[in-house]
């Protein structure tokens, strides 16, 4: 019985074949049949989206706040306590508002835009593990929507798609902002996308698996008594580290990297001609990416959800994900102190720096690691 | 277990690629074309899934539609559409398109038949657990030489596209 669904799961073809090697690990530990985990992968994913979701509608509330504190303000205050229900009103306003679409634009590319950004933010969430995996009676459920050994490689291939929301939604609105503001990110993200890509390529050799779970599971414990063997230190990744943080603001389009929307010289750069809903769809996808490539950092750099964990066996199991949550919400809030602390780069300064310091220092450290991976070997 | 290459996907990815690669020549605007071509692009990309080829899946989302044509469309973004839509689109060769279309349908029939040793059969060529490490160990142990050449020729490619671009140096 097990066998046949085993075979009309695998059916489905290649979409899915992510999903089949979940399910083939999951039914190699437990003998699990196909409805279970169908169900379980829905709920999975639902609650997944929606916390993602509501992580991206908080992250704006905590970013207008903190900064609003580092300027001596006090940020949203009035709907709610401490403006806690302020993205709540957002959301209802950006609904409500008119959608405008301009009549210069052309139509089909234009809707699509926002939503091509938004569908490949979301998407890359599904192959990131939150922690171990909790065990509910004979069910044992990895907390990850799905476990694929290339899981990195899916979530860069991901990332520079997610270019083409804002390339085509510059080129299709028909404005020379919106265009210039287009161009401006593909140039950049494909100048950064190269760093970013090497600066992990040191972790992989260190691990030698594209799988999250395999690369977070190489670092536990601790080595001389009390350092966490986390890659930015035991594998000496530091430098990989930091390439991979301001790549990764480049990427996302935030200060000090925010060209493309350059207020001051393009109006609002890509979304110049959105409104209303399709506006929101990019600060969705923005937001989206700036968690993920935060939790890509947790995961690669600082050790994923380790850390002490005590207590009744549910605490064992959700302590994990406290963890992990705890290092994503740092680097938000650096994310959100840079922004606060740091101008925007010139154009020409940021492209300089792009190839003639940042590639360089990464292959560098490209070539020492390698170097001491195979001294070590 | 056996591939997941079942004949709905497999024609449903195929029809999907090929049909985008006709549009891609025969759409009047860049753009458009450029859509297209990344379609077709990542249909291969899904017909490599289904050959238990991870990483090389990877590869082609990473490299080709996610890289390569970024920089196609930034550049086909700057063309003006209105001048392009009015060139005409065809030349009229009909006899050399003909014959070169021939020649090729010949060498595809010859392949198929004189080759026919070469194609594998249904299964799994490389586990899909270590696929990528040995893809990894053919590159850079059997056919290293190969692979380094191809790297120096691509090098040599890139030089010779920037001094043709610079005027000054």
């Amino acid at each position: 019985m097990q066998e046949r669904g085993r075979d009309d799961l695998t059916s489905v073809g290649g979409p899915v074949l992510s999903a089949v090697e979940g399910t083939r690990a999951l039914l190699r530990n437990n003998a699990l049949n196909i409805t279970t985990f169908i169900i379980v992968s829905l709920i999975k994913t639902v609650l997944a989206l929606f916390v993602l979701l509501t992580a991206v509608a908080y992250t704006v509330w905590l970013e207008r706040k903190v900064v609003g504190h580092m300027q001596n303000r006090w940020g949203p205050t009035r709907v709610g306590p401490f403006g806690l229900l302020q993205p709540l009103a957002d959301g209802v306003k950006f609904l409500f508002k008119e959608d405008l679409t301009p009549p210069h634009v052309y139509k089909p590319l234009y809707i699509a835009a926002p939503m091509i950004a938004v569908i490949f933010a979301l998407t890359s969430i599904a192959v990131i593990p939150v922690g171990n995996s909790i065990t509910l009676g004979s069910l044992h459920i990895p907390l990850q929507i799905t476990d694929v050994n290339i899981g990195l490689l899916i979530i860069l291939g991901v990332t520079s798609l997610g270019v083409y929301g804002v390339a085509l939604a510059g080129w299709s609105s028909n404005s020379k902002y919106s265009l210039l503001g287009g161009l401006r990110a593909s140039a950049q993200m494909i100048s950064y996308e190269i760093s970013l890509g090497l600066s992990l390529v040191g972790v992989l050799m260190l691990t030698g698996s594209f799988s999250l779970r395999d690369i977070v599971d190489t670092q536990g414990g601790t080595f001389w008594g009390f350092i966490p063997r986390w890659n930015i230190f035991y594998g000496g990744q530091f430098i990989a580290f930091f390439i991979y943080l301001i790549s990764a603001y480049a990427e996302t389009n935030r200060i000090p990297f925010d060209l493309p929307e350059a207020e001051t010289e393009l109006v609002a750069g890509y979304h110049t001609e959105y409104s209303a809903m399709k506006f929101a769809m990019f600060f969705m996808a923005e937001y989206a990416n700036m968690i993920t490539v935060a939790a890509v950092a947790s995961l690669l750099f600082l050790g994923g959800w380790h850390g002490p964990v005590v207590g009744p066996p549910i605490l064992r199991a959700l302590l994990p994900v406290f963890w992990f949550v705890l290092r994503i919400f740092g680097f938000l809030f650096v994310y959100i102190w840079v922004r606060g602390t740091l101008p925007r780069f010139r154009y020409d300064q940021l492209m300089a720096f792009g190839w003639k310091f940042l590639l360089p220092l990464a292959i560098a450290n490209l070539l020492v690691t390698a170097l001491v991976v195979a001294l070590r070997a | 277990m056996a591939p997941v290459a079942t004949t709905f996907f497999f024609y449903f990815l195929s029809a999907l690629t090929v049909l985008s690669g006709v549009l891609v020549i025969t759409r009047k605007n860049a753009v458009h074309s450029a859509l297209a071509l990344i379609v077709s692009l990542l249909g291969q990309a899904a017909l490599y899934l289904m050959l238990y080829a991870p990483f090389v899946a990877g590869v082609q989302i990473i490299l080709y539609a996610g890289g390569i044509m970024v920089l196609f469309l930034f550049v086909i973004m700057l063309v003006s559409i209105e001048k392009a839509q009015k060139e005409e689109q065809f030349n009229q060769q009909w006899l050399v398109g003909l014959a070169a279309a021939l020649a090729l349908g010949a060498l595809f029939v010859l392949v198929y038949v004189k080759g026919r040793a070469l194609f594998p059969d249904r299964g799994i060529l490389m586990p899909e657990q270590s696929n990528t490490q040995q893809v990894a160990v053919l590159l850079y142990g059997n056919y290293m030489f190969t692979f380094e050449i191809a790297s120096l020729l691509l090098l040599v490619a890139i030089i010779g596209a920037v001094v043709m671009a610079k005027k000054r140096i």
